[in-house]
């Protein structure tokens, strides 16, 4: 389309008089202070935290931190590195979200497609967000009470009077998958409801049944869904500590349990960064601040990584159409 | 034999240099003779309220609206019609600078409220004048009473009381003609109305202000005959003591509402004039092949 | 076996299949209850509801657990948690109030006065403070808030003039309130902010059509408009709060003691306190003594208790503004 030559806005004209607060209410203009106020104090808070913990982190992170057990010594210098938490926190991530997604992805499939009975599938809504709501320390509580029950002492240590531990990988894992749960139904669910409805028709008016119709269509139109929501957990679950301290023993080393290779980890007790960084604090019983900042540091770095992805599959989502479902992606 | 036939319409309407109706300059005095058949028209036109000047507008390199000169006068319906994307919404929301909020619109050109540059008046200041009426009903979620009173009490620096705004409120209601539908709910929602109840709402909010030129965006679109009938009729009343401008994409309510029509094709003012003139006597091709409904 | 499984699964059979995972959910709340009711048990049993009231001194009482052993007599049961209670009560009441202000407004800014290079980097900003982990607020808390209040803030005088109650270090409902209130600022503004980007073009454009200013058009229509998620955003928040044991029980001082604002407003702010949360936490190494045992269980269903009203409350803050037609 040719451009005929219209005048653009000369460059010397004086620009359109903006909104004045001339007659503003005083009330109005002190609230309006206040919300600049509020968010620059907002941007300072942020890179206060980020810029305080990169420089203790940098300055006492030592790249040997990394890869060497920790030990009990009391002097800092001899106290050994956080190898076995991190490990542990891999692994305690690795086992929540494997023991939630496919909970969840069911779940939300169940709510979204089949929902019938509705009220049985309400209260499975309201189920998930009252999961959601109950702190992690009441799950961890919980589950202490569930697992120190003889029927599931496979899961961890059986003393000789028959008492049941109840601490292991493998009961923390199951424990951070409630955390992890809700955040992968909501973005699966949220998901499955974008998927216009006509996609499923043509599916259905191609013979298809439904079940074939959620796993060869659904399933894949709302992989990135599942993804952004298990990239979320995981962030929840690497930096949950209260299921840690009490779930999963908070020992400064992996230790193993049972003879069996591979279970023998999975039924042990261990720790994570976030319990070391809790033990190696004031408060804990370390009391080494060089290593829990080293620790700390390390850990903020795993979330922005994980942040990161949750970004990356957002955008990747949104090239392929779909919707990356992210509180204020985007904008 | 007939050698020199008209090429396919399509291909004209498409690729043809834009053709501009002789004296496209807005006429001195008021509008031609009305027509029999108008069933409302009536008296002069007054004096004029706000004159655009060269007005274009861009989005981006995109030239919306192309060196558009129009005036909008007092007591008189203009209603602005062309297809789809011919930038007739764009000029009205210029009218009230409403297009600043969308990122990327630059204006070029004057449009004068009253002789002033609207750059130079506060931009709430002029919004408070010039008002407007959207193509979706869009009532607030509070009561009819609230959405009335809402920018009477927003405007004003004190907050008034019920007592004062009840007797404005009524009369903004009347006006819309809405009074007696709702005057026993005053404190219901706004948004348990039907939709053509809702539109009249929001015309009557409009209005509560007394503002001087009403914009109304294809505000019969989302709405069903008889409320569409109701809302034309208000207009046809409301014309006495404000401006109204308003557009539409149906060349019928044009004709019923419209003192001056003006024909909008891709950013150009095609023609402008009388509605009888544009509807029965258009002096552009393409004005003519518009309202015989060739495209569109 | 594998035979069969590998054939295309009936619609039937499938609907059966994720059904019964969907209400395992509700199965694991149902066990919650019991459980943790069962657990506490007796220490409603020999306390009957007055376990919530003021008493005593509660890190003694538990101490007197601890040391109970194995087989505790009835009068070792004796609790008065009032202390523990009130913390929560405060530190979750204070941040969330301040919280939910400093999120309003600061959302407003995002969605409504922020330029758009800011805005480009304040929405990931507010996205990763969401997700840092307690105990990294906790351990900035205890390394660097706590050892400031108690050398900048805390005067001798201050210390002397409550050294018989309690002892003033700098851990203190301040540092408490503070730290938590950043904790949760984030997760309310990331959903104020969804919300206000969600209210319809239409109400906005109205508002600022019809002359008002943007601060009123923002203030009257799309918090109003909000308002379902900002309270949906309050409750969340007042979760994470209730709940939160770690970072709490770094920088709170862990004094079973119930800051009391009768001392003024400064000595108030200053003095120590512990929430249940973090008494659960701090006692679960006793958990073999039964009576301490059944006492932390039960300060677990005062949480788990609290923690379904809010989210019942939740759900009831949505309802009003669904006769304007509202969608949430």
């Amino acid at each position: 389309m040719a451009v005929t030559a219209s005048p653009r806005p000369a460059p010397g004209k004086q620009r359109p008089k903006r909104e004045s607060m001339a007659d503003w209410r005083w009330g109005d203009r002190i609230a309006y202070v206040l919300c600049w106020g509020a968010g620059l104090a907002l941007c300072a808070i942020a890179a206060l935290i980020m810029g305080y913990m990169a420089v203790r982190g940098l300055q006492y992170l030592k790249p040997s931190l990394l890869w060497s057990h920790p030990s009990g010594e009391v002097d800092q210098s001899d106290s050994g590195g956080f190898l076995d938490p991190i490990i542990g926190t891999i692994l305690l991530t690795i086992i929540g979200i494997a023991i939630a997604t496919p909970i969840a992805v069911a779940a939300a499939i169940w709510v979204v497609e089949y929902g019938r009975p509705s009220g049985l599938a309400r209260m499975v809504e309201s189920g998930i967000e009252v999961v959601a709501g109950t702190p992690d320390i009441v799950l961890a509580i919980f589950g202490l009470a569930l697992f120190q029950h003889g029927l599931l002492g496979w899961m961890s240590f059986t003393a000789e009077g028959g008492a049941v531990f109840g601490r292991s990988f493998l009961t923390a894992g199951a424990m951070m998958s409630l955390i992890a749960l809700p955040m992968v139904f909501g973005a699966t669910r949220e998901g499955l409801q974008s998927i216009p409805a006509h996609v499923r028709e043509a599916s259905y008016g191609l013979g298809k049944t439904k079940i074939a119709t959620i796993r060869r269509v659904l399933l894949p139109a709302v992989r990135p869904n599942v993804s952004t929501g298990a990239a979320l957990g995981m962030g929840r679950i690497a930096g949950d500590t209260a299921i840690v301290v009490i779930l999963l023993g908070a020992t400064l080393r992996l230790e193993k349990e049972g003879g069996v290779p591979g279970l023998d980890v999975l039924k042990g007790t261990g720790s994570t960064l976030t319990s070391y960084v809790y033990n190696n604090s004031p408060a804990g019983e370390g009391n080494a601040p060089e290593k829990a900042y080293a620790a700390a540091f390390v850990l903020l770095l795993l979330v922005v990584a994980l942040n990161f992805t949750v970004d990356l599959i957002a955008r990747r989502g949104a090239k392929t159409g779909l919707e990356g479902t992210r509180l204020g992606a985007g904008r | 034999m007939i050698t020199e036939q008209p090429p396919p319409i399509r291909k004209i309407l498409v690729d043809a240099p834009p053709t501009v109706a002789p004296g496209i300059a807005p006429p001195a005095g008021g509008h031609a003779a009305t027509s029999g058949a108008a069933h409302h028209r009536r008296g002069e036109a007054g004096p004029e309220r706000m004159t655009l000047q060269g007005l274009s507008v861009f989005y981006g390199e995109n030239e919306a609206v192309k060196q558009v000169s129009l005036s909008i006068r007092l007591g008189e319906v203009l209603a602005l019609i062309g297809p789809s994307g011919c930038g007739k919404t764009t000029l009205l929301r210029t009218l009230n600078r409403l297009t600043e909020l969308t990122a990327g619109a630059q204006r070029g050109g004057t449009i004068l409220l009253d002789g002033t540059d609207v750059d130079a008046l506060e931009v709430t200041a002029l919004r408070r004048r010039v008002a407007m009426v959207f193509q979706q009903p869009n009532p607030f979620p509070m009561s009819i009473f609230d959405n009335v009173a809402y920018a009477l009490r927003e405007q004003s620096r004190k907050r008034p009381g019920r007592s004062v705004l009840a007797p404005l409120v009524e009369d903004a209601l009347r006006r819309a003609g809405l009074w007696d539908e709702v005057k026993d709910k005053l404190d219901a929602p706004a948004l348990r109305l039907s939709g053509g109840q809702q539109q009249r709402l929001c015309i009557a909010r409009a209005i509560a202000t007394r503002p001087e030129v009403l914009l109304m965006d294809e505000p019969c679109s989302a709405l069903d005959p008889r409320s569409t009938a109701v809302i034309e009729q208000l207009i046809g009343e409301l014309r006495s003591d404000l401006a109204i401008v308003i557009v539409t994409h149906n060349m019928q309510q044009a004709r019923r509402v419209g003192d001056k029509v003006a024909f909008m094709y891709l950013g150009d003012l095609v023609e402008y004039g009388p509605a009888e003139q544009i509807f029965d006597a258009p002096q552009a091709q393409r004005t003519r092949d518009y309202v015989r409904g060739v495209f569109g | 076996m594998l035979h069969r499984l590998r054939q295309p699964w009936s619609d039937r059979r499938a609907e059966l299949t994720l059904g019964a995972l969907a209400c395992a959910v509700l199965l694991v709340i149902v066990l919650m209850v019991v459980f943790v009711a069962n657990e506490a048990w007796p220490t409603f049993q020999h306390n009957g509801l007055r376990w919530l009231f003021p008493g005593g001194n509660v890190d003694t009482q538990i101490n007197t657990m601890v040391n109970a052993g194995a087989k505790p007599p009835a009068a070792d049961y004796h609790l008065r948690a009032w202390p523990l209670v009130w913390g929560t009560i405060l530190t979750t009441g204070l941040a969330v109030v301040f919280g939910l202000i400093f999120a309003l407004l600061a959302s407003i800014f995002i969605v409504e006065f922020a330029p758009d290079r800011l805005r480009a980097i304040i929405v990931p900003v507010v996205r990763l403070l969401a997700a840092v982990p307690s105990v990294i607020y906790g351990l900035l808390g205890i390394l660097v808030l706590v050892p400031f209040v108690g050398n900048h803030i805390i005067s001798a005088h201050d210390k002397k003039s409550v050294e018989f109650i309690v002892q003033l270090s700098g851990a203190s409902l301040l540092v408490a309130v503070v730290i938590l209130t950043v904790m949760i600022v984030p997760i309310m503004i990331a959903i104020c902010v969804d919300a206000l980007y969600a209210v319809p073009r239409g109400w906005k454009e109205g508002a600022v059509a019809l002359g008002v200013n943007r601060w009123r058009a923002m203030w009257t229509v799309s918090i109003r408009a909000a308002r379902p998620a900002i309270i949906a955003a309050a409750v969340l928040a007042c979760a994470r709060a209730l709940g939160e044991a770690i970072m709490l029980s770094m920088v709170s001082g862990s004094v079973g003691f119930a800051p009391n604002p009768f001392d003024g407003p400064r000595l108030f702010l200053l003095e120590p306190l512990r929430p249940l949360a973090s008494t659960i936490v701090e006692d679960s190494e006793s958990l073999q003594a039964p009576a301490v045992r059944s006492t932390v269980y039960a300060f677990a269903l005062l949480l788990l208790f609290s923690s379904l009203l809010l989210s019942l409350a939740g759900y009831l803050a949505k309802q009003p503004m669904k006769k304007y037609g509202v969608r949430s």
